[in-house]
């Protein structure tokens, strides 16, 4: 379904293009062996080249160059075996250097495709233009004390990767999935973790509408954008206001904008804090980074398999719908607990007990797989428990609940609480007659052909025998002794 | 009477060795003779403390048998004279500008960390042009230098720059030899300006770490001596891969000295005909010819060749080097040391921190890297200067496969007045019109004192050799100094020539 806004003109269709930025997980910084700990105290992971000493010169992390190799190769994108950092000068307080160091002209990765399974099923390819590594910069505090801005530098050279899409987004649900897909990725690589929290990963966020069948117009980008929830509502009102201003007469001009959260709208900037002319220029203490396709292919026979390999081969493997399977690979940790589950069961049971038992639970007890109290191997147990007709599916969800909460052995579980399925004739026999010498009137009833009579028998014995008979077994039982009569 | 802060490193080396003098005798003279002519204005900071201190370490390594490695020793105990560019640990370090008011750094830069490995004793840090910025040293927040070569005209004479501290201090033998840094000639041009050696290396030959940087892509260490086999010496004691410089190059480091042969018999020697420019006084053409009759009666081939680019040098490197310049000296921002002039914003902070803090030399470099570099001009000025960059690298290359060294003057000029050329930005660009091609294509390059002027001040011939053959440009220069046999020494500065001490050791 395409989103589209309703002007007083008409609709409008809203062209977004993100740029992400992903801190790259090393130990050391992009040009200093400093280190990147989140949450360290101010300043205590800087090193002279971080605060941009006198006559102190940057030597290239290759770590972080094989993460940004990685990362473009699992964006399907162009790896540049020739790529130049620039340097981008500008003034700031929290920019030692009076300068980043960027890729500009000649960036490590060019252009790629990550592919997004949207809710309705539909598939969209959203196009990436380029990657390149650059520096953060450090922090600056304005809020702690009444006069003055503190800095902290610890963030200072830490690895960047910008990863550029192309102006290929159509909705906020698109920039979402966007968003969450290229995590996605990043995360299965081990290229970033993702944590947008924590600043791992922020947005800047282009926005533009236009008329059906209409050129780009002029587009707005919003800085920072540090959710994909933010991103969502920034494309929402950025786009809103746009259509507002043009069929009001108006013009949008290029400019940076900041997402205020509070009031849920777009804010330009100050002039001054945009109007940059960053004078890029190639950076004469570093020479161009040449890779050779060897080291390049020796990083591709590193890659795991990714999040669309792997749905596919759910797919296959195991019987998933392409749902299920997406659902199921957006997050690696799910993916390899589910594998771990369903090899050897039945897949789609095993995806369901997954999907909708497991997910809910832990999003009920805001706990992540990787803290699950359920491991994958006694998930696995329940489920043989269900299939070799141990215990019913009723049970299950009962052994399950009762694993959420204490954790354990499914098989202890049913053993101690005595849960086991009762298959024994007798002892089913005997609790339906039981049960029908109790309820003369409603056996009647059956027995005059009240067909749906039987199925509060089936309650009542289950009640009767804590669940633990077998509701195939009971129902047979009823129907011999109540209708054949 | 020879003093001992007038022998050469050759010289000293030997007398150590030979146990007829200490280290502490030595850097003791050199810090008398430092006392007898502050006038020069040659240092920005005097540390005889603690070059006392690392003499006596030096005798005492001597006394256990211990000597620095580095060429055998024979730089241990040799007292030297550093730039002020060059950050040394725990001793102020200045660039000769008001914005790096009291910066201490707590690191010592690899070049003069190499020196320390090999023994030498820092005497202190000397004056320059602010940022190494200029061809006079009359730049510098700390006052111009002066040149210890006088005429008797009572005008006091420029010692070239930007390191013109390090070839005063060694040309009015304060120090036995200096360093400095090269960017586009500002170890040559005042070499020859002081009636010294000065050379500077092949880019990436030594490490740039922890020298305040100006051009990076052209700036350069390097030795200043009173003769071609102390640069030899002191080179090989500063030179070597850096692994925390990407732009220093992996390769070893020869025994310079041992390259100087004294032979040049079928040695191709270049003369390039575009070297001769409008303007020039006769008697630096006549100092070049003498030059090469000199390499000829040695036993060198003489060839004219053609460096066609060698016009466009000087207005690309006025590009380049200030462009890079610009960006350089933007982390002299008043946030994390040195000057800060407080203002009610941050960007108010900034312009009056950089207006106070920077001269105006150092102002208009700035202003012409950011002009070059903008949106709408960088296409025009800088990326159209790195291909005339190209193309001087390429003449350089062509000539070459014909030759195996280039000479030509080291600055086209002698020794000015200070205050001469102080209004005239583009005459004093002009000193630099020499040496740049050869900076410009990272070419090892050296000044030998050849002759006096016609009015009795000293001049330079410039050697240039391919990339990483410095052994080549010893071995050529070594002639030319001998054929040359420039003997004669600054006169009238100070006041007089030192307190004439005694020590018993010399004759």
């Amino acid at each position: 379904m395409s989103y589209l806004i309703d002007g007083d003109t008409g609709p409008w269709e809203v062209v977004v293009g993100l740029e992400v930025h992903a801190q790259v997980s090393s130990k050391a910084k992009l040009f200093s062996g400093s280190a990147t700990d989140f949450g360290a105290e101010p300043n205590s992971q800087v090193s002279l080249v971080d605060a941009a000493m006198p006559g102190m010169l940057p030597v290239i992390n290759g770590y972080c160059v094989e993460q940004a190799v990685k990362t473009g190769l699992g964006l399907n994108a162009q790896i540049n075996l020739h790529s130049v950092f620039e340097r981008k000068n500008y003034f700031y307080a929290d920019l030692p250097q009076g300068y980043q160091i960027s890729q500009f002209l000649y960036p490590i990765v060019g252009e790629g495709t990550v592919t997004l399974d949207m809710d309705d099923g539909d598939q969209r390819h959203i196009g990436i233009e380029r990657l390149h590594m650059e520096q953060d910069a450090g922090k600056s505090i304005h809020d702690q004390d009444p006069k003055r801005t503190l800095i902290d530098l610890n963030r200072s050279g830490v690895c960047l990767m910008e990863i550029v899409s192309k102006p290929d987004i159509r909705s906020p649900e698109e920039a979402g999935a966007f968003v969450r897909k290229l995590r996605s990725i990043l995360r299965y690589l081990g290229t970033c973790d993702g944590n947008m929290e924590q600043g791992s990963m922020r947005a800047d966020v282009n926005v533009s509408v236009r008329k059906a069948g209409e050129d780009y117009r002029t587009r707005t980008e919003t800085k920072n954008v540090n959710s994909i929830r933010f991103i969502m509502q920034v494309i929402e009102v950025e786009a809103q206001r746009q259509v507002e201003v043009f069929e009001q007469g108006g013009e949008i001009i290029q400019e940076t904008r900041l997402f205020d959260v509070a009031r849920n709208e777009t804010r330009a900037m100050r002039s001054k804090e945009f109007a940059h002319d960053y004078r890029y220029f190639p950076d004469p203490d570093l020479l161009p980074l040449n890779l050779d396709q060897a080291f390049v292919d020796q990083i591709k026979q590193t890659l795991p398999e990714l999040p669309d390999q792997k749905k596919d081969r759910f797919i296959s493997e195991f019987g998933l719908n392409p749902y299920d399977a997406q659902v199921l690979v957006q997050d690696q940790e799910a993916a390899v607990y589910f594998e771990q589950v369903a090899t050897g069961r039945d897949g789609k049971q095993a995806a369901n007990w997954v999907t909708s038992n497991l997910f809910g639970a832990l999003n009920k007890l805001e706990r992540s797989i990787a803290d699950s109290p359920i491991s994958a191997a006694h998930l696995g147990k329940l489920l043989d428990l269900q299939s070799d007709g141990t215990i019913s599916g009723r049970i299950a969800k009962d052994v399950f609940e009762l694993m959420l909460v204490g954790g354990g052995d499914p098989e202890q579980i049913v053993e101690e609480k005595g849960l086991k399925q009762i298959t024994d004739t007798g002892a089913i026999e005997a609790a339906v007659d039981e049960v029908i010498a109790a309820n003369p009137q409603q056996a009647q009833d059956v027995r005059d052909g009240n067909g749906k009579a039987i199925g509060w028998f089936v309650g009542q014995i289950m009640k009767a025998t804590g669940g633990k008979a077998n509701p195939g077994a009971v129902n047979q039982m009823l129907r011999d002794k109540l209708t054949s009569g | 009477m020879t003093q001992l802060n007038d022998l050469t490193i050759t010289e000293a080396s030997e007398k150590l060795a030979a146990g007829d003098i200490s280290a502490v005798e030595l850097a003791q003279s050199c810090l008398d003779a430092m006392d007898a002519n502050r006038a020069l204005n040659a240092f920005i900071t005097e540390t005889p403390d603690l070059a006392l201190a690392r003499a006596a370490a030096s005798d005492q390594r001597r006394a256990k048998g211990a000597l620095a490695e580095v060429g055998a020793g024979a730089l241990d105990g040799i007292p030297v004279a550093i730039k002020d560019l060059y950050c040394t640990d725990g001793v102020l370090t200045t660039a000769a500008s008001h914005i790096l008011d009291g910066f201490v750094p707590p690191y010592e830069s690899t070049v003069t960390a190499n020196l320390l490995e090999a023994g030498t004793v820092m005497l202190g840090k000397t004056n320059l042009d602010e940022f190494a910025m200029g061809s006079a040293n009359v730049t510098s927040h700390y006052g111009p230098v002066k040149n210890p070569w006088t005429l008797d005209d009572g005008k006091d004479r420029v010692p070239g720059g930007s390191s013109g501290g390090s070839a005063s201090a060694v040309a009015g033998n304060l120090a036995l030899g200096a360093i400095g840094t090269d960017t586009g000639g500002s170890i040559r041009q005042p070499a020859s300006f002081s009636g010294i050696v000065g050379m500077k290396p092949t880019y990436g030959r030594c490490s740039r770490w922890g020298i305040v940087a100006f051009a990076s892509s052209l700036d350069q260490p390097g030795p200043m001596t009173k003769t071609v086999r102390d640069a030899a010496i002191m080179l090989a004691g500063m030179a070597g891969h850096d692994p925390r410089d990407s732009t220093s190059a992996p390769v070893a480091v020869p025994d310079f000295a041992a390259a100087m042969t004294g032979d040049v018999r079928g040695m191709k020697i270049g003369i390039p005909k575009e070297y001769v420019i409008d303007g020039m006084p006769g008697e630096i053409e006549a100092l070049w010819h003498k030059g090469a009759d000199m390499f000829r009666d040695a036993g060198a081939e003489i060839v004219d060749i053609s460096l066609p680019h060698t016009k466009y040098a000087l207005p690309a490197y006025y590009i380049i080097a200030p462009a890079e310049a610009s960006s350089n000296l933007a982390r002299y921002d008043g946030v994390r040391y040195g000057l800060r002039v407080d203002g009610d914003s941050l960007d108010e902070m900034y312009s009056k921190t950089r207006a106070e803090g920077f001269g105006e030399e150092v102002r208009r470099r700035i202003m012409i890297g950011t002009y070059v570099l903008s949106a709408g001009y960088y296409d025009a000025y800088y990326v159209k200067a790195q291909k005339v960059r190209s193309r001087i690298a390429e003449d350089f290359t062509t000539a070459f496969t014909e030759v195996d060294a280039i000479l030509t003057p080291t600055a086209p000029s002698a020794a000015f007045a200070i205050g001469e050329k102080m209004d005239d930005p583009l005459a004093m660009y002009l000193n630099d019109v020499f040496t740049v091609p050869s900076s410009m294509a990272g070419l090892p390059g050296i000044s030998v004192p050849a002759g006096l002027s016609d009015e009795g001040l000293p001049l330079g011939l410039q050697l240039i050799t391919r990339p990483f053959d410095e052994e080549t440009l010893f071995r050529a220069a070594g002639v030319l100094e001998r054929q040359a046999g420039f003997e004669a020494k600054p006169t009238g500065f100070g006041g007089e020539t030192a307190d004439l001490r005694t020590n018993g050791v010399l004759s």
